[in-house]
């Protein structure tokens, strides 16, 4: 049997509700661009209100781990200031009011000569075009890759999507097969890895097929199990290779690099057409949306226009989520902007409110047959109700990744991974008060 | 076009959840035991199931009022309550009386599962540690067997000159009688006296096939628990060959009841896939020294309920390996 990763879930997948939705381009009329939609340092705005943008201007920029952010559409600065962002808090955001005019920013412009750049040029291209991992955890492209030279020997492109719902990885592997995999050759080129591989999950089978006949012959692609989370960074480099990133260890000490597909795509235009990440594939679906779609988002898009696109609701939302399901962030208004890692719009109706009032453990430990990471749910969860820092360490509940999986699971219905989340940060908590009592020593 | 979002719910992630819920589990439970029941309505009567829905009313009342009396949340729709009130009539004598059942249920909810905090938190089986506490009525309890076919009245049962011994019963004493009245293919289908729901060991084991297809049980601590007790009585025979011993232990008394239905008990069971091996292992051991060396002849009772007292050590036995302290298969980073 090939190798897996150990657990997961089986959650029902709701793709062909936009499965077969191509991806459409949208023009919304205002856009909203948050200042940090990367793991690392927020940018610093660089425009003020009343300035003219064009598209792919550099609109924020910054110092240390940070890569810039640019205008999606051209037209005016209407506000800079904090408004709401995906994250649940209000954030430093440019308000661009559109002139439909996509009018380029002149500096833009086809390379001809890619194949004479250095590693060293082609890393400086990704910072300056803003590029992000877009699979949702947003950590600075050029940063993984320059970290990962000498290190890495195995390239993986994580075509998954395992989430339930999204389906814009999907689309692009369908639509633009060869973007993404001129985007892998470049990746290649600075990191020059022994090997390179593209998992996909098995039943994606039209995005296999195009990926198939686009892949040259170096690149392997792998048809991955169904199975929830295939697509979490730690599960895939386990399933494509056998190796397991050590304890708070990044994927590099085990000498892997892991690039979601539509990374992939956005490095190819970055470095052939010298675009920076101005747009994404974004899917809107859920059973409260009226024409579940999949759009070419202007990055900073409302949420408000992205439902208006799909049709509106067809009922009373009962969550936003920005993202899909198991990990997707649950949102309080729609006046957010999407972001470089904002895959799908994701709106559920009332009849996916499972909540329990009062769940009790019955101690079936299923939880523990889900956990991809081999945790033991159940007893962190104890340990974190009786607040016992000591136990919740040995359990290693900072190794959680939260994908979701035990809370799915759990028959009686336990927030576990709000519990973990609390545990995680209680813990963060008293190592900054030891190093606070150390300082004043 | 609709796009206000006004009362949108915020919570933290997973916000999708599969089919499986407690209430499923339990009435996966209540349905595997269905088999058993409807054997004992088929060998010992109606009162079968009028004893069997008086201890099930019972438990739901005493659940639902004490949580109410405690003012904490209702958990009777859980149907925990219907599982205990079912399995209390199957460890009984089809005679036993009602008051002595409602009796069993008040001691099993409240001072084994309520005080203990409820569903999931209680220490021992309630089911066992209700008929540990009945054998206090001995003369209730045992000695008195319905014969089955024997079609006893739901109110008042009068036993005279219908009563037998347990196949148990006669291998405890085999060293006088080599073996029990009834043949194999009887203790199989559960044409013999005993504890209303322990008679059919084919009834409980369909049952426990309906429970490993649904998954609400693993198979892991059943063969355990069985797999133990088979070699054991295989190895030490008394009397006679060990085959034909060892299929008699399996099938008598307690034991398919025992082994598929209180030793996977979640709350009173190991979850560690080694400590449930552990864990059953030990049942059955304890059950086959009970029954050789013991007074009482069944052992399943006292077994379980000894091992529900170690589960917190088992716990401990077998927790997964942490992720990423493997040995690093070739290829690592100082390649």
């Amino acid at each position: 049997m090939a190798p897996s990763f150990f657990g997961g879930v089986h959650p029902r997948g709701y793709k062909e509700l936009t499965c077969e939705a191509p991806i459409l381009p949208l023009h919304p009329k205002t856009v909203s661009i948050s200042m940090s939609q990367h793991i690392g340092r927020p940018c610093t705005p660089l425009v003020k209100v009343g300035d003219q943008v064009t598209v792919g201007q550099k609109i924020g920029d910054g110092e240390g781990l940070c890569v810039p952010v640019h205008a999606s559409v051209s037209g005016k600065v209407v506000a800079v200031e904090a408004r709401p962002t995906p994250a649940g808090t209000d954030g430093m955001c440019v308000v661009i009011e559109n002139d439909m005019q996509d009018t380029l920013c002149p500096e833009i412009q086809k390379r001809e000569s890619v194949a004479s750049l250095t590693a060293e040029e082609l890393t400086a291209i990704l910072r300056e075009a803003g590029i992000t991992g877009m699979g949702g955890a947003g950590f600075p492209t050029n940063v993984k890759i320059s970290s990962g030279m000498g290190k890495v020997n195995t390239v993986i492109v994580n075509g998954a999507e395992c989430e339930p719902y999204i389906t814009s990885d999907d689309r692009l592997m369908r639509e633009s097969p060869e973007r993404i995999a001129g985007g892998i050759r470049i990746i290649q080129k600075i990191l020059q890895p022994e090997r390179t591989a593209l998992g996909i999950e098995k039943n994606k089978s039209k995005a296999i097929a195009a990926m198939r006949a686009a892949l040259p012959e170096d690149m392997e692609l792998l048809e991955l199990r169904v199975r929830y989370p295939q697509g979490a960074e730690k599960q895939l480099i386990q399933t494509v290779t056998g190796r397991q990133v050590p304890p708070g260890g990044l994927p590099a000490a085990v000498g892997c690099a892991v690039f979601n597909v539509a990374t992939c795509a956005a490095i190819y235009d970055a470095v052939y057409d010298g675009m920076p990440l101005v747009r994404r594939a974004v899917t809107v679906t859920g059973k409260a949306i009226a024409r579940p779609s999949n759009f070419l988002a202007p990055i900073g898009t409302l949420y408000s226009d992205l439902v208006e696109a799909a049709g509106g609701f067809s009922e009373e939302p009962y969550k936003v989520l920005c993202g899909g399901p198991m990990m997707g962030i649950a949102q309080h208004t729609l006046a957010c902007g999407t972001i470089k890692g904002n895959n799908a719009l994701t709106c559920l109706s009332q009849a996916d409110n499972h909540e329990v009032e009062t769940p009790h453990c019955i101690r079936c430990g299923k939880c523990l047959d889900a956990c991809p990471m081999h945790l033991m749910p159940l007893q962190m969860h104890r340990a974190q109700q009786k607040e016992d820092l000591i136990t919740l360490e040995k359990l290693h509940v900072t190794d959680c990744i939260e994908c979701g999986c035990c809370a799915y699971t759990c028959p009686a219905g336990i927030h576990l991974v709000q519990s973990f989340r609390t545990a995680k940060k209680m813990l963060r908590d008293a190592q900054a008060k030891e190093k606070a009592k150390e300082a004043v020593k | 076009m609709n796009i206000e979002a006004t009362n949108l719910t915020v919570s933290s992630s997973p916000h999708a959840h599969g089919k499986n819920t407690t209430a499923v589990i339990m009435r996966d439970v209540c349905i595997a035991l269905l088999p058993a029941l409807i054997a004992a309505i088929y060998f010992f009567g109606w009162r079968a199931l009028t004893l069997t829905l008086v201890s099930v009313a019972g438990c739901v009342f005493f659940e639902w009022g004490f949580r109410k009396l405690m003012k904490k949340d209702c958990t009777v729709t859980d149907w925990s309550a219907v599982v205990t009130g079912m399995l209390i009539a199957f460890v009984c004598p089809v005679s036993l009386p009602y008051w002595t059942i409602l009796l069993a249920d008040l001691f099993a909810i409240v001072l084994v599962k309520q005080l203990f905090g409820g569903i999931g938190m209680n220490i021992v089986n309630p089911a066992l540690a209700a008929r540990a506490f009945l054998f206090s009525w001995p003369s209730l309890m045992s000695g008195q067997w319905v014969r089955p076919g024997t079609n006893i009245s739901i109110f008042s049962p009068s036993l005279d000159g219908l009563t037998t011994a347990t196949p148990l019963e006669a291998l405890a004493a085999s060293t006088v009688k080599p073996l029990p009245a009834e043949s194999l293919l009887d203790l199989f289908l559960g044409k013999i006296g005993g504890s209303l729901g322990e008679v059919s060991a084919a009834a409980l084991l369909l049952g426990g096939v309906y429970l490993l297809v649904r998954k609400v049980i693993s198979p892991r601590i059943p063969l355990a628990y069985l797999g133990t007790v088979a070699i054991l009585a295989f190895l030490f025979p008394r009397g006679i060959e060990g085959g034909t011993w060892m299929l008699y232990q399996l099938l008598s008394g307690g034991l398919m009841l025992g082994a598929i239905f209180m030793a996977t008990d979640y709350a009173t069971s190991p979850v560690t896939h080694l400590g449930q091996i552990v864990y059953g292992v030990g049942c059955g051991v304890l059950t086959i020294l009970f029954r050789y060396f013991g007074t009482y002849v069944e052992g399943v009772t006292y077994a379980i309920l000894i091992m529900n007292c170690c589960v917190g050590f088992f716990d401990k036995l077998g927790v997964p390996k942490r992720f990423g302290l493997v040995k690093q298969k070739k290829g690592g980073a100082e390649k």
